[in-house]
């Protein structure tokens, strides 16, 4: 088998394994509840029958094997199971299962929102950090340098809703030209989503253009002072030779790691900012269900935004080590 | 050197009694050097420092006393206004400064203290304990933190302790992997080996012998976690699920007066009520940037090549 294709299968067996201890440390959420709490879901009037309902709908009186088991295979069909509010309502019946929604059903419209945000941010995002990235580290050390420079790290050290907050000062509020309320739902046409989305889009880009080109930059320098870079300038290539045959090849690594990288950091940035925005997405869900301590919803956000997360850094550790032969040989 | 070359002597200098000098003396040298941004920042902190301390005789009203007068705009009586229920925001922005920072410093503290202590102990154990440790550490490190944090406070409740515990168990994780990886460099120098056969113990040579030559990274990303642990609290707060009230904390404190954010047009002072915490949350993370930014650079002696 040839290396490259080892040291792949070998990172995705890796990548699988961890997205098993993963699920099995989200799934063990529910172990570590006090005993009581289905008495508390189901409310004070909540009958011994309907609780013991309710522990056996959830499996409590099963093994914790034979609940991963059902609950994994549940996940991987697309079934989180079903969400705990609207229980305490029921005095009798099966455990309320009639009031409560299956956390599916909660997840899926809102899941495509989060998408919809999280990818109209990487497409203004992505192009403009690398951008940025690419010049200032060619042009280092110069005013537009430093000023993106000092720009960037500001950025950073700034909390995702302070940013938010400015920006709707400036954009909703002295100069009310966009929205501050992000609220679409499924029947939104796509030019009005769009436009009811800058905002949150645009708090979203500047925080991650931050990292993005910095780390942009930091690879490229290292990059350029790499002495095969020099032997080329040396024996007199032109600027443009250099970077386009010598330096680009070479760059590919760096900045898909960087690129995946970011987009994994824009899956926490996104509950932040969903929140100020009121927008109707999976991160807002996921905090609304922590307050009301909804463990299936919690834990269904949870694996949603760990396996995006973990399936990303997979994505760019594959690609660096597909552009980059180098890293087959460690030591 | 330049002004006295003409009566400069080798011999004098190195005949003259080398004097010892403190670390004071020796952070006045280098605080000499410093570039403005780090002065900046460490005049930020002095100043956080100082207001966290002195909070109760710094502060004009209590930090929840409440006054008949909700949303009150800035005035001589209320220095910036009051909050939704009639709390002076001044007051509460600084009883922030002790609340918010201080529960910061003792989570970023925690998390070295147990990702320290575990990080040294897997590099002088090796073999089982290492390997163990890691992989508990890379199965931690593959949720988001915030994510993670978000779980763990759903089971267990959104009270301060529970906040301090999760969020420095969490971090814990980088500080080990940090730990660890400059420890091995240490571990396998001779001076550790003598100490091993002269019977010394785990703790001895933890503490005396690896911990003062991997200190330097060390206090930098004690600088950066803290900046790391600030912003994941405040934006739990903000979200609702980390410092819960009445105790003054800026995440909050950003929420609670968001909507005040619309009236900037008609009154550009209430506008920015609400940015203020905001503001003084990422005024200390840049101040503390720019002084490990000059730190680093300090103790690795990497200049930018131009």
């Amino acid at each position: 088998m040839h290396p490259v294709t080892r040291t792949v299968l070998v990172r995705l067996g890796y990548g699988l394994l961890t997205l098993f201890v993963v699920s099995i440390v989200i799934f063990s959420a529910i172990e570590f509840l006090p005993g009581d709490f289905t008495q508390a879901i189901l409310g004070q009037l909540a009958t011994p029958e309907t609780i013991a309902a309710f522990r056996k709908e959830l499996g409590l009186d099963q093994s914790a094997f034979t609940r991963y088991i059902n609950w994994i295979g549940g996940v991987l069909q697309g079934d989180f199971g079903s969400s705990f509010s609207g229980r305490g309502q029921l005095t009798s019946g099966t455990g309320g299962v009639g009031r409560s929604r299956e956390v599916a059903d909660l997840i899926a419209p809102r899941l495509w929102n989060t998408l919809f945000l999280a990818g109209l941010t990487a497409l203004i995002a992505v192009p403009l950090s690398l951008f940025l990235g690419i010049t200032s580290a060619l042009y280092r050390n110069s005013l537009y340098d430093r000023t993106v420079n000092v720009t960037s790290l500001t950025t950073i050290s700034f909390p995702e809703f302070f940013v938010a907050y400015i920006l709707i000062l400036i954009f909703g509020s002295l100069w009310p030209v966009l929205p501050t309320l992000a609220n679409v739902d499924d029947t939104t046409p796509f030019s009005e989503r769009l436009w009811r989305s800058a905002l949150p889009a645009m708090t979203l880009t500047l925080v991650i253009i931050a990292h993005m080109m910095r780390m942009t930059r930091a690879a490229i320098i290292n990059l350029l002072a790499s002495p095969y870079i020099q032997m080329a300038v040396l024996s007199g290539a032109s600027r443009s030779e250099v970077i386009v045959k010598h330096a680009l090849p070479n760059a590919w690594a760096p900045i898909a790691t960087v690129i995946a990288f970011n987009l994994a950091y824009l899956v926490v940035g996104v509950v932040v900012v969903e929140v100020v925005f009121v927008y109707p997405g999976i991160g807002q869900l996921m905090v609304d269900s922590v307050t009301s301590r909804n463990i299936p919803v919690v834990q269904a956000c949870a694996l949603i935004f760990a396996v995006t997360y973990i399936v990303l850094n997979l994505i760019a550790d594959i690609i660096g080590i597909i552009t980059n032969p180098r890293l087959l040989h460690p030591k | 050197m330049k002004k006295n070359t003409e009566n400069y002597s080798a011999v004098s200098e190195s005949g003259a009694i080398l004097e010892r000098r403190s670390t004071w003396q020796r952070f006045l040298i280098d605080f000499k050097k410093s570039p403005i941004s780090a002065r900046f920042g460490l005049f930020v902190i002095a100043i956080y420092i100082f207001v966290a301390i002195f909070a109760p005789w710094l502060a004009p009203y209590g930090e929840s006393q409440v006054f008949p007068a909700p949303y009150e705009p800035w005035s001589k009586e209320f220095i910036f206004g009051t909050d939704q229920i009639g709390r002076d925001i001044l007051s509460r922005m600084i009883y922030g400064a002790r609340n918010t920072v201080g529960i910061a410093v003792a989570t970023t503290a925690l998390a070295f203290l147990i990702g320290g202590v575990l990080g040294l102990a897997a590099a002088i154990a090796k073999g089982w304990v290492d390997q163990l440790l890691s992989r508990l550490v890379d199965a931690l490190m593959a949720i988001p933190s915030l994510i993670f944090a978000l779980v763990l406070l759903s089971i267990f409740g959104t009270n301060i302790i529970n906040l301090i515990m999760i969020i420095a168990l969490l971090d814990s994780t980088r500080v080990f992997r940090l730990t660890r990886a400059v420890s091995l460099n240490v571990v396998v120098m001779d001076f550790v080996e003598a100490a091993r056969l002269r019977g010394e113990g785990l703790a001895w040579i933890m503490r005396r012998e690896i911990l003062p030559n991997i200190l330097p990274p060390l206090i930098a990303e004690f600088g950066l976690r803290f900046c790391f642990v600030f912003l994941t609290i405040a934006a739990l707060s903000f979200l609702g699920v980390g410092i819960q009230p009445p105790t003054a904390d800026w995440g909050s404190m950003v929420r609670e007066n968001a909507s005040l954010i619309q009236f900037a047009q008609y009154d550009l002072k209430a506008g920015l009520t609400p940015l203020l915490p905001a503001a003084a949350i990422a005024l200390l993370t840049v101040a503390v940037n720019f002084v490990v930014d000059w730190f680093l650079h300090k103790t690795s002696g990497i200049r930018d090549e131009q």
